[in-house]
């Protein structure tokens, strides 16, 4: 039959085969998957609350509650609390929009079938996970600029000072959603079903949440836990964001009295080069070989 | 690819999990512009077989041709050739009907037109509904669509109207006789005899993990020649007289008469004789059957099942339970 297609298409007796009609291009399909994979998040009370919304109103909860100073060496301005906490809860947004969000909906549709309909059409693997990873993207930068509205607009937090300091802010974005991200498509690996997905998922966002200096100040969280901490990329994406938003005579309140911004990029890195390698291993996108 | 090769050739495929075989050698040919039904009892290895079809499934030995690919390896070109309707139903919340077509035809070189799509599957009524307010039938009538939607050479429909209610089922079936009329190949997976026997030039049947019969839906398991049943009602108008001597085994049964013969022909022109003679203007209630297509289908499930329950775990011991399960 292709070969009856064939000629009709190029008007050619024969062997050679006419030119094809290409295939749509990976950029063209990796939007058209961010499109898709965006009005799915939004539209669904699901994501839309609890992954998108959630961050955002703890904001607005804690930003409400706290109103401690921390107080520096005597003739520095002592910083609110606020403004640590807002630099926190903006990593902590990352990671439930990325981290939270794929291993959820992944697990979802790999349970559903949707990765086998999808694997068995020409969409090449690499416009899904492009699609996710921009739609990640896309996630974060609202919810971060929503929180630093809220954060300035109703709790007097003021933007980074210079432009090294929103460099690191966009640095440490784009590296935790990246690391996020890959993150979140490694760990399906490890739910069985969907239904386990939340189960799974929220726990360790929570967990990590508090030891990793979001809630409460890092440096207050008991040694133990904050050599756990220390381990998982959320600790440092948010003392990365606080390099961004705090005065500098805050690195002395910091472990080691330092900003330790390479190890912030460096542990970024590692999570996301493991990230990669155990989803490359594990994630099956259409070939099966056993049941 | 020459033009003489057939859209699917395969040759002793098999595929073992372990101790457990679900395709155990099936060899097979499939026509460009066919119809082609796989019957069987659920866990016989349709999906199995047809997943290595697709490429979704890695065999464990013989060899696969479709679309003059080796399903082992696909190409993204090839993939654009195939449609495929999974036997589960999609997942496409909070999007809506015409949005997810639109999504799925952007993944092809040249797909067909969607509004064509919608009015084919019969969602024009529906196309701005987002897929969770659509009821069972409509949302598999939208699976439908996507595998139609990149204008594909081979469509594998897998039990593609379950949840149907009769009028949608009609609906569809016309769906794949326009797609046959365009010369399109499709491997129809089905539970519904009646389906199959509408749709398909040729049935495979498989149990156990193997072919027992390829056929039409006519002569399957031998049923154009199988023995007929001419029936009549046994009414008062008949009353004391007695039927002449026919070519096969007469009884009353339940108010009517069964005679069950190899020669439905010459009963119905001995009976017919008969009725003119005794100045009986009708038989009441005569008819000719013959055992339907379910009917078939169910005796050869019977007589093989034995074997294959065997089979799973050794396939060499089928033979022995062979013709010990009637």
């Amino acid at each position: 039959m292709s070969i009856e297609k064939t000629v009709v298409r190029g008007g050619l007796a024969g062997a050679e085969a006419a030119p094809r009609v290409p295939f749509p291009g990976l950029l063209r399909l990796t939007y058209s998957r961010t499109v898709i994979e965006l009005k799915q998040f939004f539209r669904q009370p699901e994501s839309a609350v609890f992954t998108f919304a959630l961050p955002i109103l703890l904001l607005l909860l804690f930003g409400t509650i706290f109103s401690d100073t921390i107080t520096g060496p005597p003739g520095v301005k002592a910083v609110n609390f606020r403004q640590y906490f807002l630099a926190g809860m903006i990593a902590s947004g990352v990671m439930s929009a990325c981290f939270n969000n794929l291993a959820i909906s992944i697990s979802l549709e790999q349970s559903e079938g949707m990765l086998k309909l999808l694997a068995l059409t020409p969409l090449p693997p690499a416009a899904y996970f492009g699609g996710k990873l921009m739609s990640c993207l896309v996630i974060s930068v609202i919810e971060t600029v929503l929180m630093l509205i809220l954060g300035v607009g109703l709790f007097g937090v003021s933007l980074p000072v210079d432009l090294m300091h929103w460099a690191v802010f966009l640095g440490v974005l784009v590296a935790g959603v990246a690391t996020c991200t890959l993150l979140g498509i490694a760990y399906t690996r490890f739910i069985p079903n969907s239904r386990s997905a939340t189960p799974m998922v929220m726990p360790v966002y929570l967990i990590l949440q508090f030891i990793s200096g979001v809630f409460f100040q890092f440096t207050q969280v008991p040694t133990a836990l904050q050599w756990v901490a220390s381990i998982f990329p959320l600790r440092w994406m948010a003392l990365g964001l606080r390099y961004a938003f705090l005065p500098d005579w805050f690195k002395s309140q910091e472990t080691g009295q330092s900003w330790n911004l390479p190890i912030v990029f460096a542990v970024l890195a590692i999570w996301l080069v493991v990230g990669l390698i155990i989803s490359l291993r594990t994630f099956r996108w259409g070939r099966t070989r056993n049941a | 690819m020459t033009a003489a090769a057939p859209a699917i050739a395969i040759r002793g495929l098999r595929k073992s999990y372990g101790d457990l075989t679900a395709v155990a050698g099936v060899d097979l040919e499939i026509e460009h512009g066919e119809v082609f039904s796989l019957l069987g009892p659920n866990g016989a290895g349709k999906t199995t077989l047809v997943e290595i079809l697709e490429g979704y499934r890695d065999r464990t030995a013989g060899e696969a041709m479709v679309l003059g690919v080796d399903p082992a390896h696909p190409t993204r070109d090839w993939r654009g050739k195939l449609g495929i309707v999974l036997q589960t139903t999609g997942q496409f919340e909070s999007l809506s009907v015409e949005e997810t077509i639109v999504h799925f035809a952007g993944f092809y070189p040249a797909p067909m037109n969607v509004d064509h799509v919608i009015g084919l599957v019969g969602l024009e009524g529906k196309r701005k509904d987002r897929w969770d307010h659509l009821s069972g039938g409509q949302k598999r009538r939208l699976d439908l669509a996507l595998g139609l939607v990149g204008d594909p050479d081979l469509i594998f429909l897998d039990e593609p109207t379950t949840g149907f209610d009769p009028g949608a089922r009609r609906q569809a079936w016309d769906v794949v006789r326009e797609l046959t009329s365009l010369g399109k190949t499709v491997v129809l997976t089905t539970h519904y005899l009646d389906e199959a026997e509408a749709l398909a030039d040729r049935v495979a049947v498989i149990v156990g993990g193997k072919i027992i019969e390829v056929s039409t839906p006519r002569e399957l398991g031998g049923r154009a020649r199988a023995v007929a049943h001419v029936t009549f009602a046994a009414t008062d108008a008949l009353a004391g007289v007695a039927l002449p001597v026919l070519r096969g085994e007469v009884r009353a049964d339940d108010g009517r008469f069964v005679i069950t013969t190899d020669y439905p022909t010459a009963v119905v022109a001995a009976l017919t004789a008969w009725a003119a003679t005794h100045g009986i203007t009708e038989i009441p209630a005569l008819a000719v059957t013959r055992p339907s297509l379910e009917d078939t289908y169910l005796r050869m499930i019977a007589d093989r099942e034995a074997d294959s329950t065997q089979l799973r775990g050794a396939p060499g011991a089928a033979k022995k339970a062979n013709g010990a399960s009637r």
